[in-house]
Formats: C-alpha cells, structure tokens, sequence
C-alpha cells in the first residue's frame, strides 16, 4: 500500500484521477453513505472506503472516494442527513476542481421512512415520505404526517 | 379575522389564531344552546369516521345543524370496508366532491394530514391514530378560558400522558399562553421526553411528581385523564395506581374553591360521581363548549370567516 504524506498515518488508498472524494464523515457512517449513494457490490464503480482514521476535526472519520462519478445535489442532501459534518471534493484531473460542503434542504421527500408504524406514511396510499428538517446538526427530523420526530439512526430509515 | 384551509394539529395554531376562534365560539355560544341561526343554510358537512367515536361525531353534527347546515356520514362500519379496499386518498377525492367540508377520524397518525391533500374541500381532523385532534385542545383552551383563565394558568395534567392523545396537544397550545405545568402520571405512563423538551424550549415551566397530593392545593385547573386497564399487564398494579389517581370529594376538601376539574370523557372512575355535585365539577360543561368550538371552526372554514 502506498504511503503519503498528506494524511496521518499514511495514505492508504491511492488519489483519484477524476471522481468524488468525501471526507469528514463520522465515524463508522461510510458504509451509510455507500447506501445512500446506490452503491453496492454489483454497481460497477471503482469505490475506495476508508474507516475508523485519525481525524484533526473529528477525532475519528470515515472516507469515501468514488471514481468518475460527480455527485448529484440531490445526492449530497442525503449524505447530509447521515454526515452533517462531511465535505465533497471533485476531483477533475487528478486536482480538487470543487469543495462543497454538504446542506440539508428544509423538507426531504422521498428518502427517509417515518418510523412510526401507525403512520399513515407507512401504508399504500399514494404518497411519499415527507420529512421537514428541524435540525441540522444534529439532524432533527419530523414527519409533516404524523409529526414524529426523528433523530438517532435515521440510517436505518432510508428508503 | 383569520382564515385557515384546514384544522390539522395544534401545532399550526398562533396564539392569536386561537383567541380568534375562542372569541368567536363565544359569539356563537347562544347559538350553540339553541337561538336559531342559518349561517350555513344549504351547506352540507361530511363525516368521515373509520373508527367509532360518539361523542365527537354528533358533536361536529350538532354544530353544523345548529348553523343551519346538513350532515352526511360515512358510519364506522362503511369507514371500515372502505379502508379495506379503497385509499383514503381516493375516499376524499370523491366524498369531497359532495360535501363543503370533511370531518375525519382515523386510526391512523397522520391520515388527516393526508386527506388535506387530497380534499378538494376544507378538512378538519376529528383525531388521528395516537396523533392529534385539535378540536379536542380547542375546546379545552375554550373551557379553561371561561371557568378558570388562561393567563397565568397552573393546571396539573393527571393519568395517562404517555398515550393520551389530548394531554399532548393541550400542554403544547397551554405553553403558547405561559402555564406552569405539573405532570402527574404513574411511572410507566410519563409524558414522552421529546414532549417534555418541546414544552421546555417554549419556556414552560414543567414539573412531573407521581402523588396527586401533592399539587391540589397550589393548582386552578386539574386535568384529569382515563388509564386505561390494558396498559398494565397486572391487575393489581393498575388497581392500586387507579385508586391513587381517583378524584373524591373528601380528596377535593383542601382544595382552593376556585379550583375546576376537567376531564375529556368518557372516565371510568378517575372522578367518582360523587364529585359531579360539587363547585369544582366543569367536564359536563367542557363537553357542552365542544359545540361552540366547533361551530366556530366551521364558520371559518365554510362560511367565509
Ligand atoms: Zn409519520
């Protein structure tokens, strides 16, 4: 493995040439991301995840970097909802053409389940998902349904 | 005067959209008791209840009939073969085509919520599942209002605050106008902490004690809930806790004489009856305000205000 001297402890993963790189992500999240971002283990995306190292800003965090593909803004949102902290870098050229930090919009649809089971949301109605952000960081979800609140674990809710 | 769409949840009531309605149920109040009105002649209500409610649904009826307008219902057994099969969606698209405004109760949180957008028509929820029925907190606010006042309010919400639907709503339109509030309640039946911290975040004073003892002396209103038997898995245990949330009159001796005890209805024996006849007594009365409440609520939405 290839050793940097960009990051502490050594680069263990190579840079890309062209792609998404987003850092900052909490700790023990990027396979969260990986969700979020449709991606699995049959996609076909060249995708580097690098967990659990040293961070100056987090203590811990959590990289993901995938190749040639530039994250939609829709994208992004939903990595907010998951890693508030996080920061994209497109890579064009083996150089970082972009930073952008990531941002919730005041109301997702589609994207997160209520977790109340007597929900309305929950059953065949044609309806989607509609969550209003109330929090950023900590995210802090209510459902414009039912009006419960939603805040730990909201990984475990992505539709 | 304010003009809403629908009647959802509490939540989307100012205070001062609240005064407006109290103010006008107090207007219609004489109507309410009888004096003939046709505010609505020729306008036809629709009541959509998927799960029984009595109480709530000829109350709604009363009101409509008492501004001179009609009623079309959907019984609890209709409601349920249509929730079956048809989406609730598709019932309010069409049942909002023959009325001017639907009422609806659902097992369901949030269904109110969802017939909004879909009624071609204004909707008032009539409760949701474990959710809201606002027109409950509004008659509440209206009661509280005229038998005790609202400003500078103590009230000791009594019973059941985990899964009373009414208790939830109440607390959060009472810290619009400043209340102090104590919850009373078993143990296991504690308000919810988000709750709670919504409740403190308005700067509501809130304290939570299990003994009703505490508080009778130092409170105006006492809102008292119905614990229900299922939510213990032992029988003792939920006779010993009814039998100390039981209001008596040898309990209620050392309480101020302005003092009012409130109650949604139906209980069972949180007040025994023997209560009824003494000055402190307002949930027969509370009941009754549910008539100009909601009479209010439907000149609002049908009559233009
Ligand atoms: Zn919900």
């Amino acid at each position: 493995m290839d050793r940097s001297k960009d990051e502490p402890g050594g680069l263990r993963v190579k840079p890309i040439n062209n792609g998404t790189v987003i850092d900052h992500i909490a700790e023990g999240q990027a396979l969260n991301v990986l969700k979020i971002l449709g991606i699995s283990g049959t996609t076909g995306a060249t995708v580097s995840v690098v967990m659990n190292v040293e961070s100056k800003k987090l203590g811990r965090k959590d990289i993901v970097k995938v190749e040639d593909r530039e994250l939609r803004e829709e994208e992004l949102d939903r990595i907010a909802l998951i890693a508030p902290a996080a920061s994209i870098n497109i890579i064009r050229n083996c150089k970082v053409t972009e930073k952008r930090p990531v941002d919730l919009p005041d109301e997702i649809v589609g994207v997160v389940r209520c977790q109340n089971p007597n929900c309305i949301s929950n059953t065949q109605e044609p309806i989607k998902s509609r969550m209003l952000v109330k929090g950023k960081n900590p995210v802090l979800l209510r459902c414009l349904y039912c009006e419960q609140p939603l805040t730990e674990g909201i990984a475990e809710y992505l539709i | 005067m304010f003009m809403k769409r629908h009647v959802l949840s509490m939540r989307e009531f100012s205070k001062e959209e609240i005064d407006s309605v109290l103010d006008l149920a107090q207007s219609l109040e004489p109507m309410a008791r009888g004096r003939k009105s046709d505010m609505l002649a020729g306008k036809i209500l629709a009541l959509l209840f998927f799960e029984p409610s009595t109480r709530t649904r000829m109350s709604f009826e009363t009101a409509m009939k008492r501004l001179g307008g009609s009623v079309i219902s959907l019984g609890p057994a209709e409601g349920s073969s249509i929730s079956k099969g048809e989406s609730l969606a598709d019932t309010v698209r069409v049942i909002g085509g023959y009325a001017d405004a639907l009422v609806i109760r659902h097992p369901k949180e949030g269904s109110a919520r969802l017939a909004s957008q879909f009624s071609p028509v204004p909707v008032l929820n009539g409760g949701d599942g474990a959710g809201h029925h606002p027109t409950q907190t509004l008659l509440d606010l209206y009661t509280i209002r005229k038998e005790s006042h609202l400003e500078n309010l103590h009230i000791a919400l009594v019973g059941d605050l985990k899964y009373g639907r009414t208790v939830h709503s109440l607390a959060y339109a009472l810290s619009l106008y400043g209340a102090d509030i104590t919850l009373i309640s078993p143990l296991t039946l504690r308000m919810p902490d988000s709750i709670k911290a919504d409740l403190s975040s308005k700067g509501t004073i809130v304290r939570e004690t299990s003994d009703l003892g505490e508080v009778i002396d130092n409170v105006d209103v006492l809102y008292m809930t119905r614990i229900q038997r299922e939510r213990f898995p032992d029988p003792v245990e939920y006779q010993r806790v009814a039998s100390s949330y039981r209001i008596t009159p040898e309990f209620l001796a050392r309480a101020p004489k302005d003092l009012i005890i409130m109650h949604p209805l139906p209980r069972v024996d949180e007040i025994s009856p023997t209560v009824d006849d003494t000055i402190h007594a307002r949930y027969f009365q509370q009941s009754f305000y549910g008539v100009p409440v909601r009479m209010a609520l439907l000149k609002m939405l049908i009559g233009g205000g």
